[in-house]
């Protein structure tokens, strides 16, 4: 081992994960400890939506009653016409946009560019807003139509079930980052980042790196939202 | 010269990353109750944990009080006979087991072991045990709600979790569910530390293949039980709503008591497949971390490195894989395609070999070794015997065609508890007396631990071996009493039955004296010194007795070698500690015999 690279020129490919993984101290070079944490909870999170749309699909398969088709409850009347999918075609593009505005975000924070990533935060933290305000919309419509946990008026009682259970738990995913983006715009525009100013819960030092962490879990929710349209509203 | 030892360099690479933020404790409040040092946690998780398994194993002395003379005791009936049944499980399997070997055994030896000063993020770590603390508050309210703690057994299965009849389906399944949803949560922040801590902390000199294999027990542990919670939690969820919010996820269309349950088109499978995707890894996350105790106990005290440590570290990795698809092997009786029993028997055979080659290895590390009987080797080679035997079995209930018959019956019930419940308890007792001086500065006391090695150990055999038998003659695991069945349960049934109870108050009696011990030996124990066992590992090389805040002094140490160099030919002593250099190695004299 005497031999081995310098630290700093680490082979490329295939050999460089080998020798990060058979090295001593950090098996990730130069990630510090925040972001493989929240990769090792998205993992962890993966798991969790996983089985929540495994069992989506298992308790579809197994109920004796017809499915509700999804072009039909999820339409929306507009002008007398029935567009189906049209509130959730939006809420869908708000989500993904929010990815974008979070992405630019984390970018100008490399940057030190305190005011535009400050901005962009809050501008994320908004579409994930009127994202969550558009899914209570939603809810309320489906509400009004007669959809209950335990039943509905087209066909499985577990169409309701699922969706609710399922919408929500990722209603609750962005809330919590909403939560999450607007302290860290507090922090942002204080300049705790740049001064490495302890947090007021955690105690530890303020550090760019942690936009770039909520951007790993912003990504992450908005990941899950593709999976959970395509689950729910075009199968 | 040759560098004395295996694996051992004189070349640690340069530092890499920045000292670890410490969190420093000014008042009474921040050292021992909101400690943020993972020393303190363990040890609060520790206790916590074995206060509720005693609790448990009184759990387990009712029931045996019921089976061993049935209708003596007017305390016990039925339902509360299933109270008890189903909270000793589940406090045994999840809130004893899991939560000492990982939040305990966790938080105390990784940062020791790999070199490191504290978890990477002590104030999460912090917060999970407080979060563990209060799951078992509420699962200890349980007791308190009307109609007590769920009756489901600690497999909770739907329906019959959620219907009429079931002791404590009003409040005891909810609080059940609440519980185990904070104890994942609380887990989860812990789990994220264990894992990135090894992964990003380790000191100068330490690679993944220089650590003991108690942490790569741990290791794997940790993320086999991040990734298979979360079956659990999404589990407890739907029941939770099944009960509350009038959903159907579990619950098929059913006629209770004369009446038709408000549910429709639900799966009681699902819930069983989702269970066992968590109930299956769980074992492993058990005994993973069990394995690797085990080892580097084995090592210390027969003088000799462990015998093949990459094949022990590939078989680890290998059973925490193959864990995650063997969980349909617990539902061959629950009316599954005969293809799927097919293949999920021959994944469960397939575990057998990377076991074989763990057990193979640590009866080859004790071949020729200087064996000492002190108090942790006693338990960790009655771990081995117990472990052997409970795999046998298993070989019987993992095949399709024999597990049918023995399905529900005593023999389940010995088969798991050999392998999953005394086995894993005998490494907690061998960890305990191994680490107990590093942890003190005290030696726990010898005959009283002789006496409570034997007790436990022969006591165990007495306990469950019979019920090997019992499950032959096909008594079915669960019930209350045999009532009208009874003739066709023969009388020596109710001769061994009163037999494993006695043999279960004795065993009992002995943890009694090992409390005691544990308590006693904190004050009046031998002086222990820094490294009682001639050690190699880190832990043993701290500056302090216990070690003290940010574990190692002004300077971390660095590692030149492997932990398991004992009894290397050449060297004074018969073990050299990990952070020795190739160069300060002290030889041993021209010409004298090795010790």
């Amino acid at each position: 081992m005497a031999e081995s690279a310098s630290p700093g020129t680490p082979p490329p490919g295939f050999t460089g994960i080998i020798s990060d993984w058979s090295s001593d101290q950090t098996t990730f070079k130069g990630a510090g400890w925040g972001k493989p944490m929240m990769w090792l909870f998205i993992l962890s999170d993966i798991f969790i939506f996983g089985v929540f749309l495994l069992g989506y699909m298992s308790a579809r398969l197994a109920t004796p009653d017809p499915w509700p088709d999804a072009g039909e409850v999820f339409a929306l009347t507009m002008f007398g016409v029935q567009i189906p999918l049209l509130l959730i075609a939006i809420m869908t593009f708000i989500l993904i946009s929010s990815s974008g505005t979070m992405a630019l975000a984390v970018k100008y924070g490399y940057e030190r560019n305190r005011k535009v990533c400050g901005r962009l935060i809050l501008a994320t933290a908004a579409l994930g807003a009127v994202f969550v305000g558009m899914q209570a919309f939603e809810w309320t419509i489906l509400i009004m139509d007669g959809v209950r946990p335990w039943g509905n008026p087209w066909g499985s009682a577990q169409f309701g079930a699922t969706f609710f259970l399922i919408t929500g738990f990722h209603g609750t995913h962005v809330t919590i980052g909403v939560i999450a983006l607007l302290y860290m715009y507090r922090k942002v525009m204080r300049g705790d980042l740049d001064e490495g100013r302890p947090g007021a819960v955690t105690g530890r030092k303020g550090r760019w790196e942690m936009v770039e962490i909520l951007g790993l879990y912003w990504h992450f929710v908005d990941l899950v939202w593709v999976f959970i349209f395509a689950f729910f509203y075009l199968w | 010269m040759a560098e004395l030892g295996h694996d051992a360099t004189s070349y640690a690479p340069p530092r890499e990353q920045p000292e670890m933020e410490l969190p420093h404790s000014h008042s009474f409040w921040t050292t021992y109750v909101f400690s943020q040092d993972a020393k303190t946690i363990a040890i609060q998780y520790s206790v916590t944990a074995i206060s509720v398994g005693l609790l448990a194993m009184v759990l387990s002395l009712m029931i045996r009080l019921q089976l061993g003379f049935p209708n003596n005791f007017s305390l016990i009936d039925p339902s509360n006979y299933l109270q008890y049944v189903t909270m000793h499980g589940m406090i045994m399997v999840v809130y004893l087991l899991t939560a000492l070997f990982l939040g305990g055994f966790g938080n105390y030896f990784i940062p020791l072991m790999i070199g490191a000063r504290d978890m990477a993020f002590p104030w999460l770590n912090m917060l999970s045990f407080w979060f563990y603390f209060v799951s078992v508050l509420v699962l200890m309210a349980s007791f308190f709600v009307p109609g007590g703690p769920t009756g489901a057994g600690w497999t909770l299965y739907p329906p019959q979790l959620i219907s009429e009849g079931t002791p404590g389906i009003h409040g005891g399944v909810l609080v059940m569910m609440i519980s185990l949803g904070i104890f994942i949560a609380g887990f989860t922040m812990g789990g994220l530390n264990y894992i990135v801590t090894i992964l990003q902390y380790r000191t100068r000199g330490m690679t993944l293949m220089r650590m003991p294999l108690t942490i790569w027990g741990i290791f794997l542990a940790t993320m086999l039980a991040l990734l298979a919670f979360p079956a659990l939690l999404v589990a407890a969820l739907m029941v939770l709503l099944d009960h509350l919010a009038g959903t159907s996820f579990f619950m098929p269309a059913m006629f209770s008591m004369g009446e038709q349950l408000p549910h429709e088109g639900g799966s009681p499978l699902l819930f069983q497949h989702l269970f066992w995707f968590f109930g299956h890894p769980e074992v492993y996350i058990v005994a993973l971390p069990a394995f690797g105790v085990v080892s580097d106990i084995l090592a210390t005290h027969a003088r000799r490195n462990i015998f093949g440590y990459r094949m022990m570290v590939w078989a680890l990795v290998a059973i925490g894989g193959l864990s995650f698809v063997v969980w349909a092997h617990h539902m061959y009786v629950s009316g599954m395609n005969p293809y799927f029993g097919f293949l999920f028997a021959t994944t469960t055979l397939i575990i057998a070999v990377p076991t074989a080659i763990k057990v193979y290895n640590w009866v080859l590390t004790l071949w020729h070794g200087n064996i000492r009987l002190e108090l942790p080797m006693l338990f960790a080679i009655g771990f081995i015997f117990t472990f052997i035997n409970g795999g046998m079995s298993g070989l019987f209930l993992g095949n399709v065609t024999v597990d049918v018959p023995l399905a529900d019956t005593y023999f389940v019930v010995g088969h798991f508890h050999m392998v999953m419940a005394v086995a894993p308890v005998m490494t907690i007792y061998a960890a305990i007396y191994h680490w107990y001086p590093k942890i003190t500065g005290r030696m726990l006391h010898e005959g009283m631990g002789k006496v409570h090695f034997w007790v436990t150990f022969l006591g165990t055999y007495a306990l469950f071996y019979p019920m090997h038998y019992l499950g032959l003659a096909g008594v079915p695991r669960r019930y209350f009493a045999y009532g009208e069945s009874s003739p066709f349960i023969g009388e020596s049934v109710e001769t061994l039955n009163a037999f494993i109870t006695v043999a279960a108050i004795i065993v009992a009696a002995a943890q009694l004296l090992f409390i005691y011990n544990l308590i006693r030996s904190r004050k009046h124990g031998k002086e222990a010194g820094p490294n009682p066992w001639n050690a190699t590992t880190l832990e043993w090389q701290t500056e302090h007795t216990p070690p003290t805040h940010g574990n190692f002094g002004k300077e971390l140490p660095v590692v030149y070698r492997w932990p398991y160099d004992y009894s290397v030919p050449g060297a004074k002593y018969d073990f050299i500690p990990q952070n020795v250099p190739p160069e300060e190695v002290e030889m041993a004299d021209e010409g004298a015999v090795r010790t």
